[in-house]
């Protein structure tokens, strides 16, 4: 990422618009929020936010609403469709001149894993296969954390959830949103966290420069679903980094390229041991077992991470 | 203006052409499949102004829809049976967010069974969303209910989806001799959509289809969606009215056929009505007083109109090609519901029929006409028909047989 032209060279560069207002009901410590936060000040007010239930559902409640720009809410499963509906009436509007083209908007899907993991990908498969300009935000809580975390498609080994509460937590892996983003040859892709501001910030910046379908995927660690302190949230967004739990990439001009490598990297037991959904990983016993196999998964993605 | 031969799919994509829209999101579902792959030939061919966006699913199609309309922009839409109720979701959705458009659906049996031909069903799902519907009888009411749908969608009393309904193969795969308005005339009558506040821009930043939280705003909304839709009543009439003296054709919310001495009422819509309409001719010549009273417009209910039309008759077949499982025919409830304390309310006399396309006979119209003559000289309705005959029980018990013969041959081998 080094070699593109950026504004965002040191933390001082970070906007600090705060276009994102307060007083919304998300839960004190949402990396979702803050990572929302980051995002819109990049993006700025010429948006429309096209929302897929969930958590951020409840930002505009009636007559109420955080954001300078606009808004609309559709369903769960078809907020990309949405877009399309936005994006193509823009464009038509633009085309006929009966819209001058300083009214056009920037087109934002803002979803949760819950629709972007499951419900939603159909629709999303089809978004990006037509090639609509727009880019898509998820903020992914691994579960679905408005109706109190039950586990969903983005879910982590092992994690306790509230459909998974016993023994040893979820039994299934995290589905690769990523990977399924590239599969599908989009115009541009990147993982980010709410706790690496500089990074974020780039990688919204580039997006914003690229036409075509866009994947903002960010990693949300959530005080209520995951069982931490909300003082933590920085602390544990920056450790899913650090332990190279949560690899921040981008994918551009049909590549993949890392944007950090952590270097040395922590151990994973630093990033779960404080979670209460992996609690159970560490008390009443250690599960040196599950610890051990959760390392080597890491270690490997980083054993040849360009792929 | 053009005399030409077209199906009622044809018939649709017209109206959508004359009515200039602008975008098209479509998803490809027989029957209806035509007039998205027509208007897809004139705008590929230059021919048509628009954009059409095939979606992978009908949801998203509805989504998309009810998007592009909150835009500002005029939008039309297909779609059939399944794929209505793939939708459902968004129609209840897409209504609530006061969205003026027009949505076509070509009636077609629900599953399971799956099949291909017609009964109600499936628009009739579509009933409580929010949606304005209008049910056609013929070709040229196809395109003609296009151009009025958009007329009342775009009311400012109203704005809301219309749903505009044609049947499956008797109309959507019929050619019949249909009259095609000229640009101008439609223009005339149509004119471009005014969204007014509906819309994004970048200047005026708009909050759409967002949260509430609690009874009363939710209700608030609901409510105004309602008397929205009630307000079509009048708005309808008015639009038929100006339709009918540019065009000289007359569309009403409930058209009455040889209704006024009459003393026995055929009631029922879409194109199987024609078949009542035929009956009833027949009847007459048979030197029987009997009339055919068809909805054009189901929602909002022309209450007020059905009961004038219907007090002081003797008896009323309510025909509903369509069944609530467990309750019986949709339109008798309805009916029923608006005569029920009228003093000389008729006597109801509810038939189920025309699932999944079965005819419905010139004798039957004969047979049914016979038992609510009977049944309100006795003052008493009879429990509700199923259509149905010995022939046709006959012919399923062979194939039964048939099925087991084979079960036990291939058994055997």
């Amino acid at each position: 990422m080094s070699d593109v032209e950026t504004r965002f060279h040191r933390f001082k560069d970070l906007p600090s618009t705060q276009l994102l207002g307060t007083g919304t009901p998300m839960c004190a410590g949402c990396g979702g929020l803050q990572a929302l936060h980051e995002i819109y000040d990049v993006l700025g007010e010429k948006t429309v936010f096209v929302n897929a239930a969930g958590c951020m559902t409840l930002l505009s409640v009636y007559p109420f609403t955080p954001f300078r720009g606009s808004w609309l809410y559709t369903a769960m499963a078809s907020a990309p469709a949405g877009a399309q509906g936005v994006r193509d009436a823009l464009d038509i509007l633009l085309e006929q001149e009966r819209m001058p083209p300083e009214e056009d908007l920037r087109v934002v899907v803002l979803t949760g894993d819950g629709a972007a993991y499951g419900m939603g990908l159909s629709a999303t498969s089809g978004a990006i296969e037509r090639g609509l300009d727009f880019l898509y935000i998820v903020y992914d809580n691994e579960g679905y954390g408005n109706t109190g975390q039950q586990y969903s498609g983005a879910t982590p080994h092992a994690a306790r959830t509230a459909t998974s509460r016993m023994g040893g937590g979820f039994r299934g892996d995290k589905k690769d949103l990523f990977d399924i983003w590239v599969a599908h040859r989009p115009a541009y892709a990147a993982t980010v966290i709410g706790a690496e501001p500089l990074d974020l910030a780039r990688k919204v910046e580039r997006a914003m420069a690229i036409k075509g379908p866009k994947l903002i995927l960010a990693l949300a660690p959530c005080p209520t679903g995951w069982d931490f302190d909300p003082k933590l949230t920085v602390d544990i967004g920056r450790l899913a980094v650090r332990t190279g739990i949560w690899p921040l990439k981008e994918y551009v001009d049909g590549r993949v390229v890392h944007s950090k490598t952590p270097h040395p990297r922590k151990p994973v037991k630093e990033y779960l041991s404080l979670q209460g959904r992996f609690a159970h990983l560490f008390e009443p016993q250690r599960n040196a077992a599950e610890l051990t196999r959760m390392q080597a998964k890491v270690d490997e993605y980083w054993a040849d991470p360009a792929t | 203006m053009s005399r030409v031969l077209l199906t009622g799919n044809g018939a649709a994509a017209w109206g959508a052409r004359l009515a200039r829209v602008d975008y098209v999101p479509a998803f490809p579902i027989t029957p209806q499949t035509e007039i998205i792959e027509s208007l897809a030939s004139w705008i590929d061919g230059g021919e048509m102004r628009g954009r059409l966006v095939t979606l992978e699913s009908e949801h998203s199609m509805l989504t998309a829809a009810g998007a592009a309309a909150a835009t500002g922009v005029r939008v039309f839409s297909a779609t059939s049976s399944q794929g209505l109720l793939y939708a459902m979701e968004m129609l209840y959705t897409v209504a609530g967010w006061r969205t003026p458009f027009v949505l076509v659906n070509v009636s077609r049996g629900l599953s399971a069974p799956i099949t291909l031909e017609p009964d109600h069903n499936d628009v009739l799902a579509a009933r409580d969303s929010g949606f304005l519907q209008i049910h056609c009888a013929d070709c040229q009411e196809v395109l003609d209910s296009v151009l009025i749908a958009y007329r009342l969608a775009e009311d400012s009393r109203v704005r809301q989806p219309v749903l505009v309904n044609l049947d499956g193969f008797y109309l959507s795969f019929t050619r019949e001799p249909v009259t095609v308005p000229g640009p101008d005339e439609v223009d005339d009558f149509l004119p471009a959509f005014d969204a007014e506040s509906i819309a994004f821009r970048a200047s005026a930043p708009e909050s759409q289809a967002v949260a509430v939280l609690g009874g009363g705003p939710y209700s608030y909304f609901r409510y105004e969606t309602h008397l929205a839709l009630l307000n079509g009543l009048t708005v309808y009439d008015e639009v038929a009215a100006d339709f009918a003296e540019r065009f000289g054709r007359a569309h009403p919310a409930v058209e009455a056929y040889r209704c006024d001495d009459a003393e026995i009422v055929l009631l029922m819509m879409g194109s199987f009505a024609t078949k009542a309409r035929a009956a009833v001719d027949n009847l007459r010549d048979a030197g029987q007083r009997v009339g055919l009273l068809r909805p054009r417009l189901l929602r909002p209910f022309p209450a007020h109109s059905l009961v004038a039309q219907l007090v002081g008759k003797r008896g009323v077949a309510v025909i509903d090609q369509n069944i609530s499982m467990g309750k019986g025919g949709v339109l008798h409830a309805e009916v029923a519901s608006v005569l029920y304390g009228h003093k000389d309310a008729p006597l109801l006399v509810s038939f189920v029929g025309g699932l999944g396309g079965r005819d419905i006979s010139p004798e039957e119209f004969f047979e049914m006409v016979k038992v609510v003559a009977a049944a309100a000289q006795r003052g008493e309705a009879p429990p509700p028909r199923l259509l149905y005959t010995e022939d046709e029980l006959r012919e399923i018990r062979k194939l039964q047989t048939l099925a087991h013969v084979e079960r036990n041959s291939l058994g055997e081998g």
